[in-house]
């Protein structure tokens, strides 16, 4: 007689989850705050959006933009501390505020899901996969444990793991971030939700991973037929991923509309603003410089009276602009396409960019460094926590690595996570030292000298920008002391009224005020401390400068600055950059030659022009189509390299490259397994490691195309 | 896993010789030896005659070379006195020196002879571990459960009401020590002083016939001071399991909170302080020291007193060997079971 009772309500769930034909979505004017003894923190304001059936909305914004706030509202998952404060998130016509605990239980997982920007802390470490997915139907449709068994081994060959069996009886830990990625996926798709929420669910993921699973989640879009949620800060991810997209500003979207209306007619100067200051094809360091926005992200509580973007804004009016506050305009003849800007009929769109200084090209001086077959092999205990019972590994971290970095010339390296490109940079400064090789400075060997036993001259010479500029700042020191240590240790300046002078000299040089120098570096933004990360390396006058994904963790509109920053110290003082990065975009825009790494191989090495068009390297060919571009009018071939980059520990035989070459089948007898490549010249300064043949290599097509207009 | 278990015993085994020879090299010097000889034979005896005495014994051997007898791996000593009696390590008052063997030692079950039960002290140390076991166990049964709720229930909500409560408890009970708790209970619950006569002050009783009335008090004693100390360590892990990640994924599945804190967080939570549970075993091996002193329950602990008040360097040896096997086990215990709870951890 119970079950009998229960049976109808769940029916009639069902009914709902099929019947109902409006938004699947509706934000309206939602407002969210934080509470904190202090004081009240607005995170999102006055927010509308709403999505469509089967539609995909694209969230963009920078970090503390407020968009995770936005995704946490629609779950209902504020925290202690959080409130909505005004407006509604409606899912089906139904307002989520007014539900009670269990009516929302009900829906989370089962009709709204959500992926995660970090797999790995999502999944429970102490939990078989299996059971974690299998929990999903068995809560919300009460099946049996058996049912919902077969269906998470259906969903797990949906996401495209192999042997879904052996992947359901493993731990989280033992996947790699890809597979995990994709783990968190079919969790979400196990109830078919009709909402999926993504959080940023590719960037802890390398770029041709993170295709393929764009790929993935695009094709399960369809297949399920599930409305989606996109919140990302890479504004080219949206457009390969999204029908719509909403730009966040500082707790406001700013501009919503369709794809199309966003990307090429924009009205909002935040949205112009940001595509200025991201590098698509075409910008060059030369003569068409990226355009930084000035000053930086308000914080909460700081945030101006009227347009939040008024300050950095360039057609702000005063009086106009910083009055009351501003709402949402439609714009005429556009699908529901949205401004929060007073003065976008005023603005002229079309407007050539301001012509900003042209620089002429710098042209690379004599050899400065020299790395000849370099090797570093680690050995490691097969079992490091309980001693090397089974004997010890090698990992190959560095196979013959072999190139020459001119004066004020930028070399980029780029590969993807374990490709050896941080361990090059660690040989380099000295942190190890190679088993096999030279790396000549200025006709020295350092390649053995670790860096307690190097001269000052040459630890001055040879500095790094290091990636997270959150991490290598001393807290408890002030920023012009840590670079006056820097001084000291570089032995500049003989007195401390000397090294106070050059410390001042080194905060104009990257431009922060004189007064940075007695602040905490706790005061600072991501920027700026970056900023201060860059004037230490450069105290010794360094020559040669290893910047290890120096922007990666910076804001988009940051990362401009701090780029172009870069650009101008290194024509200044003739530096030799060894820019270390993932970024194709980037590398493009800044740099005079690019080695593309893969498993500690260097797979093609050669200018910039020569990398970026054809013939490629297989692995850069696909490597370029998995850069997501935010540039409508770019077509790209689509490439997506299967499985994940092997173990260094275990490399496969012959070519590294080949498990997941799409030219394998072109070279004949099986070579690619066999043999290693050797390094040949396709042009001078061009050097490629493939076994492909001539004309094979001649057949292929540029990846990234313009369209014609 | 089998090879895994292998080593961790041989370098128990080492830990437990280097161990055994600090204390028997302890136990060992002179005036110790002087003060034995005098308890031996009479306190008047003059330092000639006190040498003579050690040598007759055996006991002016270097210390490598007792030790190596004492652990069983050197034939005992067999020395013929002036008086052509012969004296061996391994020769008794009902073993002939023909009859005797050559080696015995801690090895072959030869522990010695107590010098204050007058007893062997094998059998001494059998009892009195059995003793102190039946306490060890109750205090297991009532602190560990309790600590876990506790601690369980403090961290699930951090900051919340019941959190603070509860932490109070577990830090006052962690605060005091078993002497000042013991002999609060005991004025309390089992004396004329408040006059709640609930319990039984001493527990020498409970030796042969435990009940309720006389074991509770020694059992609270040690187990509330533990308790406290678990549960905080409980509390700390289950708070910070509560805020990660995979709690926020579980909340967003639909997953109810009985569910998020028995399936998911409570085997992440008791990765930390099920190592320290295991370290309460030789912590609870000191602790009864004091409790059944203070109880009069001749266990373990008390036996220990006994031993090092009187000089009975035997029984002490003895005693030693058996903590720091104890300590060694619970440890090796301690590590297989963390490989168990926690996958990220293999052994291959």
């Amino acid at each position: 007689m119970k079950e009998g009772k229960i049976a109808p309500l769940k029916w009639e769930i069902r009914m709902a989850k099929d019947a109902y034909d409006g938004p699947i979505l509706e934000i309206s004017n939602l407002s969210i705050s934080f509470f904190t003894r202090l004081r009240e923190i607005p995170a999102v304001m006055d927010f509308s959006v709403s999505v469509q059936p089967g539609e995909a909305v694209g969230l963009v914004g920078e970090s503390g933009c407020g968009k995770s706030t936005v995704a946490l509202g629609v779950m209902q998952d504020l925290g202690v501390n959080g409130r909505v404060v005004s407006g509604s998130v409606r899912f089906k016509g139904r307002d989520l505020a007014e539900m009670s605990a269990e009516d929302l239980r009900d829906i989370r997982g089962n009709e709204i899901a959500m992926i995660y920007q970090e797999p790995m802390a999502s999944l429970n470490p102490a939990m078989r996969i299996g059971k974690q997915l299998i929990e999903v139907p068995m809560i919300h449709e009460g099946i049996s444990e058996s049912d919902a068994w077969a269906r998470a081994l259906d969903v797990v060959n949906d996401v495209k793991l192999p042997d879904p069996e052996r992947i359901l009886k493993s731990y989280p830990h033992q996947l790699s971030g890809g597979q995990q990625q994709r783990i968190v996926i079919a969790m979400a798709l196990m109830s078919k939700p009709s909402l999926l929420i993504l959080d940023e669910p590719t960037t802890a993921l390398d770029v041709t991973v993170e295709a393929a699973v764009v790929d993935l989640v695009k094709d399960l879009g369809k297949k399920y037929g599930t409305s989606m949620l996109f919140i990302s800060h890479n504004l080219g991810l949206v457009l390969e991923t999204c029908d719509r997209i909403c730009v966040m500003y500082s707790g406001e979207a700013v501009e919503t509309g369709s794809i199309k209306d966003v990307f090429d007619k924009m009205q909002h100067p935040y949205t112009q603003a940001l595509f200025r200051s991201i590098p698509l094809p075409g910008a060059n360091k030369n003569n068409r410089p990226l355009k930084a926005i000035p000053g930086n992200f308000p914080l909460p509580h700081e945030r101006p009276d009227g347009c939040n973007f008024g300050p950095r804004c360039d057609y702000f009016q005063a009086g106009q602009c910083d009055g009351t506050s501003i709402p949402m305009a439609p714009i005429d003849g556009d699908d529901r396409h949205f401004t929060r800007c007073l003065r976008y009929r005023d603005i002229d769109w079309h407007a050539p960019i301001a012509a900003s200084a042209e620089t002429a090209a710098t042209n690379p001086g004599k050899v400065i460094l020299k790395v000849d077959a370099l090797k570093k092999y680690y050995e490691v205990a097969a079992n490091a926590l309980f001693g090397g019972s089974a004997g010890t590994r090698v990992v190959k971290a560095n196979e013959t690595l072999s190139f020459e970095a001119r004066e004020s010339e930028t070399l980029a390296i780029v590969g993807e996570s374990g490709c050896g490109k941080s361990t090059f940079a660690k040989v380099l400064m000295g942190l190890e030292t190679a088993t096999e090789g030279a790396i000549l400075l200025d006709g020295h060997n350092i390649e053995q000298t670790s860096i307690e036993r190097r001269g000052t001259q040459t630890v001055a010479d040879v500095q790094m920008v290091f990636q997270n500029p959150f991490d290598t700042l001393n807290p408890s020191m002030t920023v012009g002391r840590q670079i006056m240590r820097a001084l000291e240790i570089f032995g500049v300046g003989k007195t401390e009224q000397e090294r106070r002078d050059e410390m001042m000299r080194l905060l104009d040089l990257v431009k922060l005020p004189r007064e940075f120098g007695d602040r905490m570096p706790r005061q600072l933004s991501g920027g700026q401390k970056q900023r201060v990360g860059i004037a230490r390396a450069f105290a010794g006058g360094a020559r040669i400068v290893v910047a290890d994904e120096p922007v990666s963790a910076l804001d988009v509109s940051v990362q401009a600055a701090v780029t172009d920053l870069l650009m101008e110290i290194q024509r200044k003082q003739k530096t030799t950059l060894l820019f270390i990065s993932h970024d194709l975009s980037i590398v493009r825009y800044l740099s005079d030659r690019v080695m593309v790494m893969y498993l500690g191989h260097v797979v093609e090495l050669g200018t910039t022009d020569q990398v970026f068009a054809p013939p490629y390297h297989p692995y850069t060919e696909a490597l370029l189509s998995a850069v997501p571009i935010a540039d409508t009018s770019i077509e790209k071939k689509h490439i997506v390299l299967e499985g994940d980059v092997p173990s260094a520990m275990n490399p496969p035989p012959g070519c590294p490259f080949q498990t997941r070459c799409r030219w394998k089948s072109e070279v004949p007898d099986g070579l690619c397994e066999k043999q290693v490549p050797p390094l040949r010249d396709l042009a001078p300064g061009h050097q490629i490691k493939c076994h492909l043949a001539q004309e094979k290599l001649e057949q292929m097509e540029a990846v990234i195309k313009v369209a014609a207009e | 896993m089998a090879l895994f278990i292998l080593r961790r015993i041989a370098v128990m085994i080492l830990t437990a010789l280097c161990l055994t020879f600090i204390v028997f090299f302890l136990t060992n010097l002179y005036p110790n030896l002087e003060k034995l000889a005098k308890t031996q034979g009479n306190f008047r005896m003059s330092d000639g005659e006190v040498e003579s005495y050690l040598a007759k014994n055996g006991y002016l051997q270097p210390v490598g070379v007792k030790y190596g007898q004492w652990l069983g791996v050197l034939p005992g000593y067999v020395i013929e006195d002036s008086a052509g009696v012969t004296r061996g390590r391994c020769i008794g008052p009902d073993i002939s020196p023909q009859d005797a063997p050559r080696r015995c030692g801690v090895l072959q079950g030869d522990w010695g002879y107590s010098t204050v039960f007058k007893k062997d002290v094998f059998e001494i140390i059998g009892d009195k571990l059995a003793l102190t076991g039946k306490l060890m166990f109750w205090v297991m049964l009532l602190m560990v459960p309790s600590a876990l709720i506790l601690g369980v229930l403090a961290g699930m909500r951090e900051g919340s009401r019941t959190d603070r409560a509860l932490s109070t408890v577990a830090i006052t009970t962690t605060a005091t020590p078993e002497y000042v708790s013991g002999v609060l209970f005991i004025a309390v619950f089992a004396s004329t002083a408040v006059g709640l006569k609930w319990f039984k002050g001493t527990a020498t009783s409970a030796m042969n016939d435990a009940t309720f009335e006389n074991f509770f008090l020694p059992v609270l004693t040690i187990a509330l001071y533990g308790m406290g100390y678990i549960a905080r360590m409980t509390r700390a892990s289950m708070a910070e399991v509560m805020t990660a990640q995979y709690i926020r994924t579980a909340r967003l599945k639909g997953v109810n909170f009985y569910n998020i804190v028995v399936k998911h967080a409570l085997r992440n939570a008791l990765i930390a302080p099920f190592t320290v549970i295991m370290l309460q075993f030789p912590w609870l091996l000191n602790g009864v020291v004091i409790v059944e002193t203070l109880f009069n329950y001749k266990g373990f602990g008390w036996t220990l007193v006994q031993a090092a008040g009187n000089n009975d360097i035997e029984l002490l040896l003895g005693v030693s060997v058996i903590s720091v096997i104890v300590v060694l086990v619970t440890q090796l215990i301690s590590d297989i079971g963390y490989i168990y709870l926690n996958p990220r951890i293999s052994v291959s």
